[in-house]
């Protein structure tokens, strides 16, 4: 049997640079921060007092104030993102029984698990649990309230691999429509995590940046005196769908998913593998699985989350995999500007991969001030600036808690 | 209108996003009002909440209108 062609259809994305897929791209090529103060609750005894948050978002200008109610916020993102991607993939004809919803979410409802906590605690231990709290809270009520609010009846969950989350759902989606199973998968991830339990677990962890005094320059991949990851939330999504049938119904294509790969560092739960040959497995599983060999690549969006010890890792792998390559190719973490969204991040780094071969235009690693003497400088890390380049080929990295990594590459259309 | 009844339409309008005009005393909540099965569950709840009352299952059961809920929060209200 041979795979079917998979290709994007669609995109929408909500971000902290913007709300839109459009004006996503805007913040990316401007190479501007989405950090700033946490608005969504107090922090001021936090040792991490800002995020990316998605600026001024107020669920009643998506869903009547009943509907929202009843959604989490990770899930109110997901259908935001989706409606902009079933809407630019013009879906309207297509039969409804072949097209799935593969979503992914690291974590699920945390704001609602946290606030019906709260709540029976301080109460006198008469359990008085909102019926929606468990339909919120769940992580699949993302890819569920997609398909009853488009009716969608084909394959149908949500991935969780912590920051792969994302990367995973789309190699699914990909996967089922490579085999037949579906004609057209909405796929994507969002994360909600911007909580009290959100940053003070990852405070915890020691894994975000305590750049209080500049937000803005705190998310630094790649600089030496970078000091972790900044939390971000918000969703993207892709329409996928088999080549032959976007061809036939004469939709719009973006780009081509032509591979994906997936490994386990099988090393820590939380820590990188410094020598990262867990990173090294899955970019050369996704090279074999595209067909394709280092050198066809021209841009890597990596995971570079801004910690000391994950940064490294992956350009040690990146340089074992690529070789010579590596010095022709554009890298970039635009982690730098949207912040980690976790479950999100592969879907927005995806979107990000496929503008990019759009525009022919790299959206740049922002926040670089002081070389890091651990990194080979011949690496073209796309500091500061977006560049201009011919992208043929891009592929997206991203790794999670757990030890999972994932990596998707996407092409320029050609027959 | 009483007090009880004031709140009752207040928690109703909330919880079910509905106007004020549509909130009758012969209302039902699934049939008028657009409520499923968990919305019913939640309104309960929160006339339990709000009236620091405890609804049985049995009980809750027969309270499917806008005025049956007022009645018996009435009788039943500490």
């Amino acid at each position: 049997m041979s795979l079917r062609r998979v290709v994007v259809t669609g995109l929408g994305a909500i971000t902290p640079l913007g709300k839109t897929a459009p004006a996503y791209w805007e913040g990316l090529q401007a190479g501007v921060s989405g950090a700033a103060p946490i608005t969504r609750f107090d922090a001021s005894k936090f040792k991490t007092r800002f995020a990316c948050e998605v600026k001024d978002y107020n669920p009643d200008s998506y869903f009547p104030t009943k509907e929202g109610r009843k959604m989490d916020i990770f899930t109110q993102f997901a259908l935001i993102a989706a409606d902009e991607a079933i809407q630019d993939a013009k879906l309207e004809g297509v039969d409804k029984d072949r097209v799935g919803v593969i979503w992914g979410s690291g974590i699920g409802g945390l704001t609602s698990l946290q606030a019906e906590c709260i709540a029976f605690a301080n109460g006198d231990g008469t359990p008085r649990f909102n019926p929606f709290f468990i339909p919120k809270m769940i992580a699949d009520s993302a890819s569920g309230n997609i398909s009853i609010r488009h009716k969608f009846r084909g394959p149908n969950f949500v991935t969780t691999s912590a920051c792969a989350s994302s990367s995973d759902s789309i190699i699914s989606a990909f996967n089922y429509i490579r085999l037949n199973m579906a004609d057209v998968v909405v796929t994507g991830g969002s994360e909600a995590a911007i909580t009290e339990s959100g940053v003070g677990g990852f405070n915890a962890l020691k894994a975000m940046s305590e750049r209080n005094d500049a937000p803005e320059q705190a998310s630094r991949p790649y600089d030496k005196e970078r000091d972790g990851f900044v939390l971000g939330e918000g969703a993207a999504s892709l329409v996928l769908e088999e080549y032959e049938h976007a061809k036939a119904r004469g939709a719009k294509i973006y780009a081509e998913l032509i591979g994906g790969g997936m490994s386990a560092d099988a090393y820590h739960i939380t820590a990188p593998d410094p020598e990262g040959n867990g990173v090294v497995l899955v970019m050369q599983n996704a090279l074999r699985d595209a067909g394709i060999t280092p050198a066809d690549v021209d841009y890597i969006n990596t995971h570079g989350t801004s910690t000391p010890l994950g940064d490294g890792a992956e350009v040690k792998a990146i340089q074992k995999v690529f070789g010579e390559h590596a010095y022709d190719l554009n890298i970039s973490s635009t982690k730098s500007m949207t912040g980690h969204l976790l479950g999100g991040a592969g879907a927005i780094e995806a979107v990000a991969c496929i503008l990019a071969m759009q525009h022919n235009i790299v959206p740049p690693t922002i926040n670089h001030f002081t070389d890091d003497p651990e990194l080979d400088p011949k690496l073209n890390f796309t500091f500061n600036k977006a560049q201009e380049r011919e992208v043929n080929v891009a592929m997206s990295n991203t790794f999670g808690f757990g030890g999972h990594n994932t990596s998707v590459i996407f092409r320029k259309i050609r027959d | 209108m009483s007090e009880i009844a004031e709140k009752v339409k207040a928690i109703i309008i909330d919880k079910l996003g509905v106007e004020a005009s549509e909130v009758t005393p012969e209302a039902s909540f699934t049939n008028d009002l657009g409520a499923d099965s968990l919305d019913t569950v939640e309104l309960i709840m929160e006339f339990e909440k709000e009236f620091n009352v405890s609804i049985p299952d049995d009980q809750a059961e027969n309270i499917g209108t806008v005025g049956q809920a007022i009645s018996y929060l009435e009788e039943h209200a500490k």
